[in-house]
C-alpha cells in the first residue's frame, strides 16, 4: 500500500495543496480511504493524521472506512422524491442487502443518500462509482445490481456501446440535456472563439473590464455581485500572481443549468475564464468541478485540450508573449458549502470547505493568499457572449435594475421541466405558461435558500434583482405536494451542509429542523411560530456566510405565504401541560426499559458473559 | 397515578387541626409564598431556609403555605409565588408540577435542577435501561444470586424516559440559577415580587454553579 | 491614520484598521466575545460579538474600523441577539457549571453571566459526548467544546508545526479530536497554554482540576467585562 501511495503523493509533487485529488486517488484504488494511506500522507506533506482526517471527514464522498466496492449515491431531493425516491431505495436496499447509509455484508455494495446532484429534470437519479444513472424505477434499479452482481463495471452498464469517455456522445448517453428556451445569451452556437478572443486581446484590460462594467453583468451564481467590479477589484492589486477560478460547483437543489452549460457550450465558460485572465491579469485558473459531476470531467479537459491546441490556452495565447494561461480542473468531494466563493478557495488548496472570514476578500487575497476572481460557470459564458456583441447589446436586455438574462432550471409539477432562458423582467406566470406548469400552487424559487412564493399572490411578480431574485433553481408544486414536509426537508438539506465553522448556522438550524417537526407533529402552539420567526431572524442575521444568511428562508418565506398551512396544525394548550409536552413518551420510556433489561436478564447466554 | 379508584390517603389529604381563626384571618391578608421541591437534592430549598431572620422582615406580608418544612407537595389554595426546586423525573413530578401550575399565580424554577435538569439529568446522556441495570441488576449491592428485579409497582411513580426542565413541562414565569442559589438571591427576588417591584437577577447574583 | 467612527451614538477617534472589539473596550464599550483573542489571528467562528456596523449585523471581531463607521453596540435587540448565541452554545453541549473544573473561569459561562442568562430559550439537547483521556497530560471533555477553534489554529506541534488539535466531521457532527502522540510531546507550558486558551471546560489539564477556592476563581475576583474593559486578560 506504501507504495502506492507514494507514488500517489509523489505525483503531486507532495504538495499539500492538492491534498483533495490525492484522497480521491487513494479512495479509488482502495474503495475507502485506509487508515495507512492516511499514515504515509500524513509522513510525506507533514500534516497530522488528524488534519488529514479534519479535512477527509468534512467531505461526504470520502469514506474513512470500507463502504463498499461499489457505493451508490442516490439523490434525496424534493423533486426525487415527488418520483418514486422512496420505492427506489427499497428496490436498492432489497437488492444490494445494505441499508441506507451503510454496506452489504459482503462489502460488495454500499448504498447512502446524497443532495441534489443537478439532475432534478430527470430524477430519481443516482451515482454509482463516477457514472450517473437517471430515470430510475424499481425495474431499472434490479437490472443493474444484476449486471454489477454478474461482474460488469458501472461504466460498462452506463455505457454499452463504449464510448470514448471524453466524447460529448458519452455525457449524452449518461444525462439527458433539455434546453427548453435558449438565446438570446446562452447556448449561441456560432461563436467564432478564435476572432473573438482575438478581438478581446486587443483591447487592454481595462477596456476589457470596462465593457463588462458597461454590460452591467452582475455575478448569476446568486450573489448578483457585479462582475465588473469585482475583477476591477482583483486587477489593482499590486500582485504579480493572480487566479481566475471557474465555480462550477452547482450545489443549490433544484439547480443544473450550470451542467446544461458545461455539457453544451463547455468553451464559452473556458473562454471567459480566458476573458477574465487577461483583464485581471492571471496566469493560472481553475475549474471547481463538484463531485456529482465526474463525468464530464473528461469531456471537459478534452475541451480545455482543444482550446490549447489552438493556442486559446497555455503559453503565448494567440502568440502574444504577454498572455500566458492555463486551466485545470479541481474536483470538489461533496459539500454544498464549497458553492461559497471563499469555501471554494479553501477547498481547492486542499483543506476543509470553510467559508473565510471577511475581508479580505478573495479579490484581494484569494487562493494561496492571492488576488483572485470567482466567477459562476454562467457568468462566465455571459461574458463570452457580452464581449461578443458589445456592453450595449448585454445591458439592452432584460429591464433598468437587470441586464441580460439567466437562466433557469425548472423541476416538479410541469410538462416540460428543462433550462430556461430567462430575460430579466419575466413574470412568474409568464414562465409556469411557458414550462406548462400544471396547477401550479407553490414555486420555490432559487432552491432551499431562496424563497417560496405562493402562485395566487405572487404570479405577477417579474424576476429581477430588485424582485424575484433568482439563482437558477425553480421548482414547481401543485397542491398535492406537501408544503411543510418540504419545507422539513429542506432544513434537515441545511443541517446537513452546514459546514460548522459559526454557532448560528450549526446550532441554530438544528433547533429551527425541531421545531418543524414539532409543528408537523401537531405539537406545536403559536408560540413556536413566534420562535420560529425570531431564531430564524438572528440566524439570518449572525451566521458567518451565505448559508446561514439564507438557511432559515424555506421557514420564513412559508410562514409569509403560506402561514394558514401552519395555523391549521397548531394546538391549543389543554391545562397547564405546555402542548410541546409529550406525556405518552415521557411515561413509556420506563416500561420499555424495564422489558428491555428483563429480557436480557432472562436469556441462559448471560450469566456466561457476565 | 391517579388514586380515584383506589383507598389512598395522600399527606395532603391528612385531617389537620383546625387553624386558630384569628390567626387564619390574618394569614388570608398575607400573600401566599410556596417552595416544593421535586427532582433534586434539597439544597435550593436549603437555601430558602437560609433566608434566615431576613425573612422575619417579609412575614408581615407573607405566609408560607408549603416548604421543605413539612414536603407536603400538593396544594390546595391559591397560591400567589410558587418556588420549585428540581426537575421532571417522574410520573409523580408532572402531576405535582401541574397542579402546582395550576394553583400558582407566579412560579419560578429554583436551581439548576428545576431550570436544566441539573445533576439527575446527566442520566439524559445514557438509555433508561441502561440506568435501571446499572440501578437494580448491576449494581454491587444487588443481592448475589437473587433474581434481579425492577421495581415496578401501580403506587411506584414511573420514571420518566428523560429527566426534564420544569419549563419543558409547564410554563415557568422566572428563573434563579445556581447550584443552589443563595439565600439572599431567593430573598431579592421574593421581597422585589413582594413588593410589587419587577423581578430582577442582577449579574453579581447570577450563577450556574 | 486617525480616522473618526460612531460607536453608540458617540462620536470617537481611533485608528483605521483598529480591530472593532478593541476600539469598542477602550472606548468603555464592552463588546463579548469567545473565540476573539487579542493579538492573535480572527477566528470569526462564535459570532457573540455580533453588532451592528452602517445597519448590518457583523461579528466586531472581523471588523477593522474605518472612517465614518456607524457602530451600535448597547441596542436591546442587538444584546438580545448575543444572548440568544450565547445560549446555543450552552444547549448544544452539556454545560454542567456545578461539576465542572472550569467554573468560575469559564469564559462561557462569564459572558452567559453579563449578558444576564438564566436559562436559555433553546431546549436542551443532552447529546453524549465520548471523552477523550488517551493523552497523557491532556482531557478532552468533549461535551463543553464550543468549536471556537482556538486550539485548532492557535496551538502546533513547536517542532513540525503541525496541528496538535482538529475538528473532525462537519456540522453539527463536527467535533475536536486530540492528536495524541504529538500531546505528549508538548511542553508543560504548552499544556497549560492550552488548557487556558480553551474558553471552556473542554481543554482541562490532568492532575489540575478545582484548584482554587470558590470566591477567589478568575471572573469572581474581577468580571469578564471589567477584564476586557481593563485590558486585562
Amino acid at each position: 500500500m506504501n507504495k502506492k501511495v507514494l507514488s500517489i503523493v509523489k505525483r503531486y509533487q507532495a504538495d499539500k495543496t492538492r491534498l483533495l485529488d490525492m484522497l480521491w486517488e487513494i479512495q479509488r484504488q482502495y474503495d475507502y480511504i485506509p487508515h495507512g494511506a492516511i499514515l504515509t500522507l500524513a509522513d510525506e506533506l507533514n500534516l497530522s493524521v488528524n488534519d488529514i482526517r479534519e479535512t477527509s471527514s468534512f467531505y461526504h464522498f470520502f469514506h474513512m472506512r470500507p463502504a463498499g466496492k461499489h457505493r451508490f449515491y442516490l439523490s434525496n431531493t424534493v423533486i426525487a422524491r415527488m418520483n418514486g425516491y422512496q420505492q427506489v431505495l427499497m428496490a436498492l436496499e432489497q437488492a444490494t442487502g445494505a441499508t441506507l447509509g451503510s454496506m452489504d455484508v459482503s462489502g460488495t455494495f454500499g448504498v447512502y443518500d446524497t443532495a441534489c446532484i443537478g439532475l432534478s429534470d430527470q430524477e430519481p437519479a443516482m451515482l454509482i462509482d463516477d457514472v450517473v444513472f437517471t430515470r430510475l424505477t424499481v425495474d431499472k434499479v434490479q437490472w443493474i445490481i444484476a449486471q454489477l452482481q454478474q461482474g460488469y463495471s458501472a461504466a460498462e452498464i452506463a455505457n454499452p456501446q463504449q464510448l470514448p469517455t471524453h466524447s460529448i456522445a458519452y455525457v449524452d448517453q449518461l444525462v439527458e440535456t433539455h434546453i427548453c428556451q435558449a438565446g438570446p445569451v446562452f447556448f449561441q452556437q456560432e461563436t467564432d472563439y478564435h476572432r473573438l478572443l482575438q478581438q478581446c486581446l486587443t483591447h487592454d484590460p481595462d477596456a476589457v473590464i470596462k465593457t463588462v462594467l458597461n454590460a452591467r453583468l452582475q455575478g448569476l451564481g446568486g450573489a448578483g455581485f457585479s462582475t465588473g467590479e469585482k475583477w476591477r477589484l482583483c486587477r489593482e492589486t499590486a500582485s504579480q500572481t493572480k487566479y481566475v477560478i471557474g465555480n462550477a460547483d452547482e450545489g443549490e437543489p433544484g439547480t443544473y443549468k450550470d451542467r446544461a452549460l458545461l455539457i453544451r457550450s463547455p468553451k464559452e465558460v473556458f473562454l471567459g475564464m480566458i476573458i477574465a485572465a487577461w483583464a485581471i491579469g492571471a496566469a493560472q485558473g481553475i475549474l471547481y468541478l463538484r463531485a456529482e459531476y465526474i463525468y464530464l470531467k473528461q469531456f471537459l479537459e478534452t475541451e480545455l485540450q482543444q482550446l490549447r491546441e489552438a493556442g486559446l490556452l497555455g503559453r503565448h495565447i494567440l502568440g502574444r508573449e504577454d498572455f500566458s494561461f492555463d486551466i485545470r480542473i479541481q474536483m470538489g468531494a461533496g459539500a454544498y458549502i464549497c458553492g461559497d466563493e471563499s469555501a471554494l478557495l479553501e477547498s481547492c488548496e486542499g483543506k476543509r470547505g470553510t467559508p473565510r472570514v471577511k475581508p479580505p476578500f478573495p479579490a484581494q487575497q484569494g487562493y494561496l493568499g492571492m488576488p483572485t476572481t470567482v466567477n459562476n460557470v454562467e457568468t462566465l459564458a455571459a461574458v463570452t457572449r457580452l464581449m461578443e456583441k458589445g456592453a450595449a447589446w448585454y445591458a439592452g436586455l432584460g429591464f433598468a435594475t437587470s441586464a441580460g438574462s439567466r437562466l433557469v432550471s425548472v423541476s416538479g409539477d410541469c410538462a416540460r421541466p428543462g433550462i430556461y432562458e430567462v430575460e430579466w423582467g419575466l413574470t412568474l406566470n409568464q414562465l409556469l405558461e411557458q414550462v406548462g406548469a400544471v396547477e401550479p400552487w407553490a414555486i420555490q424559487v432559487s432552491g432551499p435558500s431562496g424563497e417560496c412564493v405562493a402562485v395566487e399572490l405572487s404570479g405577477e411578480r417579474r424576476f429581477g434583482y430588485d424582485d424575484l431574485v433568482c439563482n437558477g433553481s425553480l421548482m414547481i408544486f401543485n397542491r398535492s405536494r406537501d408544503l411543510l414536509d418540504i419545507v422539513h426537508q429542506f432544513m434537515q438539506f441545511f443541517v446537513t451542509e452546514s459546514c460548522g465553522i459559526c454557532t448560528p448556522c450549526r446550532v441554530g438550524n438544528v433547533e429551527l429542523r425541531q421545531k418543524i417537526e414539532r409543528i408537523i407533529a401537531g405539537k406545536g402552539c403559536q408560540q413556536d411560530l413566534d420562535d420560529l420567526l425570531s431564531w430564524g431572524e438572528i440566524i439570518r442575521r449572525t451566521s458567518r456566510c451565505g448559508l446561514g444568511a439564507t438557511s432559515p428562508n424555506p421557514i420564513l418565506t412559508t410562514l409569509a405565504q403560506f402561514n394558514q398551512l401552519y395555523q391549521a396544525k397548531l394546538i391549543a394548550s389543554q391545562g397547564t401541560l405546555l402542548p410541546s409536552f409529550d406525556v405518552k413518551a415521557a411515561l413509556q420510556g420506563h416500561e420499555q426499559a424495564r422489558i428491555k433489561v428483563m429480557q436480557i436478564e432472562s436469556e441462559p447466554s448471560k450469566e456466561v458473559v457476565k | 397515578m391517579t388514586n380515584s379508584h383506589k383507598k389512598t390517603l395522600f399527606s395532603h389529604d391528612l385531617p389537620a387541626t383546625p387553624m386558630d381563626p384569628a390567626l387564619q384571618a390574618s394569614r388570608d391578608q398575607k400573600i401566599k409564598v410556596a417552595m416544593i421541591g421535586l427532582c433534586g437534592c434539597w439544597g435550593c430549598t436549603l437555601s430558602l431556609l437560609d433566608m434566615d431572620e431576613a425573612l422575619i422582615g417579609l412575614l408581615d406580608k407573607v405566609t408560607i403555605l408549603r416548604s421543605s418544612l413539612t414536603d407536603i407537595k400538593r396544594i390546595r389554595q391559591r397560591c400567589a409565588i410558587g418556588f420549585i426546586e428540581g426537575g421532571v423525573a417522574n410520573e409523580e413530578n408532572i402531576e405535582t408540577l401541574k397542579e402546582y401550575r395550576e394553583h400558582c399565580d407566579i412560579l419560578i424554577s429554583v436551581g439548576a435542577c428545576a431550570i436544566w435538569g441539573g445533576v439527575p439529568a446527566m442520566r439524559n446522556e445514557v438509555e433508561l435501561s441502561s440506568c435501571l441495570e446499572e440501578a437494580y441488576v448491576d449494581s454491587i449491592t444487588a443481592v448475589a444470586n437473587a433474581i434481579p428485579t425492577i421495581p415496578y409497582h401501580e403506587d411506584i411513580p414511573r420514571i420518566t424516559t428523560k429527566v426534564y426542565p420544569c419549563h419543558e413541562v409547564v410554563k415557568m414565569d422566572y428563573f434563579i440559577p445556581g447550584c443552589p442559589p443563595d439565600g439572599g438571591t431567593i430573598l431579592k427576588v421574593l421581597d422585589d415580587l413582594v413588593n410589587g417591584r419587577e423581578f430582577d437577577l442582577p449579574t453579581t447574583m447570577n450563577r450556574y454553579d | 491614520m486617525s480616522i473618526q467612527i460612531t460607536l453608540d451614538g458617540r462620536p470617537v477617534s481611533t485608528q483605521a484598521g483598529a480591530n472593532l472589539v478593541d476600539v469598542a473596550a477602550e472606548h468603555g464599550v464592552y463588546i463579548p466575545t469567545l473565540c476573539y483573542l487579542k493579538g492573535k489571528p480572527c477566528l470569526g467562528t462564535c459570532r457573540i460579538c455580533s453588532v451592528s456596523v452602517n445597519g448590518r449585523i457583523a461579528a466586531a471581531c472581523t471588523v477593522s474600523v474605518s472612517d465614518g463607521m456607524i457602530v451600535a453596540v448597547d441596542e436591546p435587540a442587538l444584546a438580545d441577539m448575543r444572548k440568544a448565541l450565547i445560549e446555543m452554545l450552552f444547549i448544544e453541549g452539556n454545560h454542567n457549571c456545578p461539576s465542572c473544573e472550569k467554573s468560575g473561569r469559564c469564559d462561557l459561562q462569564a459572558v452567559g453571566y453579563d449578558v444576564g442568562m438564566l436559562v436559555p430559550r433553546f431546549p436542551y439537547r443532552f447529546t453524549p459526548h465520548q471523552r477523550e483521556v488517551g493523552a497523557e497530560r491532556i482531557w478532552l471533555e468533549r461535551d463543553r467544546c464550543i468549536f471556537c477553534q482556538r486550539c485548532v489554529d492557535y496551538i502546533h506541534d513547536q517542532h513540525s508545526g503541525q496541528k496538535i488539535f482538529t475538528i473532525k466531521g462537519r456540522g453539527s457532527n463536527a467535533r475536536i479530536e486530540i492528536d495524541k502522540t504529538l500531546a505528549d510531546q508538548m511542553s508543560a507550558e504548552q499544556v497549560r497554554e492550552a488548557a487556558e486558551l480553551c474558553p471552556v471546560g473542554c481543554i482541562i489539564e490532568k492532575g489540575v482540576g478545582f484548584n482554587r477556592p470558590i470566591g477567589e476563581r478568575k471572573f469572581e475576583i474581577k468580571s469578564v467585562r471589567q477584564r476586557a474593559l481593563e485590558d486585562d486578560v
